[in-house]
C-alpha cells in the first residue's frame, strides 16, 4: 500500500471527480472535503470520490467525509464513491454512510448515474 | 504521536497474508481494526508513556491479535454506539472505532482498567 496521500481532480461534465492515492487519514479526509468546500461554494454540488489507489482509510478520514455529505444534503447534492475496496466498502455500510452516499463498482456507473438524473 | 503511528501495526498484518490461511479481504479488515485500535490507543489513553505495545498470536484457526495501552482506562458499556444521523446533526463526527473493530473481527475483548487498557481481537481462519 502506498501510504502518502495523493488527491487529484476531474471537472467532469455532470460532477466532480476525486481520485486519491494512498491512506486517508485525519489530514487527507480535511483535503478532500476542504476541496470539494471550494468546488460547492462555486455551485458544483455532485462529485464522485474514485478511491481505487486507496487501500485503507481511518474512522477520522470518514468522519471528514461524513462532514461533505451533511453539507451536500444541505444543498440537495450527491456525493458518490467508486473502486473501493471490499473492506472499505464493508466499513462504509457498517457507519450508514451508504443511506446518504451511493458506491458504485466503476467510475462509469457512478457518472452515468448523476447524468441520468440531473 | 508519530504521524500515521497506527499503519505500523499494520505491516505486521502483512505476514498474515504470507503465514495464514487468511484471504486477502480479511486480511485487510485485520489491518483496518489494527489502524481503529491503535488510534484509540493513541489518542484517547491518555497514557503517561505514549507506547501502545502490539501482540500477534497464531493458532491454529485463528489469529490473535493485542493492542495495548498503559493509559487511564475507560468502561466500555459506557461507549454510546455511534449513529450516522446523529453524527450528520453533530459537530461531533468521531466516536466509530470500536464498532468499526467490533463488526471487521470475529471476537473483541475489552480489559481496561486505571492501568491501561488491552482489546484483544480474534479473527478465524
Amino acid at each position: 500500500m502506498e501510504d502518502r496521500f495523493d488527491l487529484k481532480v476531474k471537472e467532469g461534465d455532470h460532477c466532480i471527480i476525486f481520485y486519491t492515492s494512498g491512506y486517508i487519514n485525519n489530514q487527507a479526509g480535511e483535503l478532500i472535503a476542504r476541496r470539494c468546500f471550494e468546488y460547492i461554494d462555486t455551485g458544483k454540488n455532485h462529485f464522485v470520490i474514485n478511491m481505487e489507489k486507496s487501500n485503507m482509510i481511518n474512522s477520522i478520514g470518514i468522519s471528514k467525509l461524513i462532514e461533505i455529505i451533511k453539507r451536500l444534503m444541505d444543498g440537495k447534492g450527491s456525493l458518490s464513491f467508486c473502486n473501493l475496496t471490499p473492506t472499505i466498502a464493508k466499513t462504509f455500510n457498517i457507519m450508514g454512510l451508504t443511506q446518504y452516499a451511493k458506491i458504485y463498482p466503476r467510475e462509469e456507473d457512478a457518472v452515468q448515474h448523476i447524468a441520468s438524473v440531473k | 504521536m508519530l504521524k500515521d503511528m497506527e499503519l505500523a501495526g499494520t505491516k505486521l498484518a502483512d505476514l498474515l497474508d504470507k503465514y495464514t490461511k487468511l484471504s486477502h479481504d480479511q486480511v485487510d479488515e485485520i489491518r483496518m481494526a489494527i489502524i481503529e485500535a491503535c488510534l484509540n490507543a493513541f489518542k484517547h489513553s491518555k497514557s503517561k508513556d505514549r507506547q501502545v505495545d502490539m501482540i500477534f498470536r497464531l493458532r491454529k484457526g485463528e489469529v490473535e491479535i493485542t493492542v495495548e495501552d498503559h493509559g487511564v482506562g475507560f468502561d466500555p458499556a459506557r461507549v454510546k454506539e455511534p449513529r450516522i444521523e446523529e453524527n450528520l446533526n453533530s459537530s461531533i463526527k468521531r466516536g466509530w472505532g470500536l464498532k468499526i473493530i467490533r463488526s471487521l473481527m470475529d471476537n473483541v475483548e475489552i480489559q481496561s482498567s486505571d492501568k491501561g487498557t488491552r482489546v484483544i481481537m480474534t479473527k478465524k481462519c
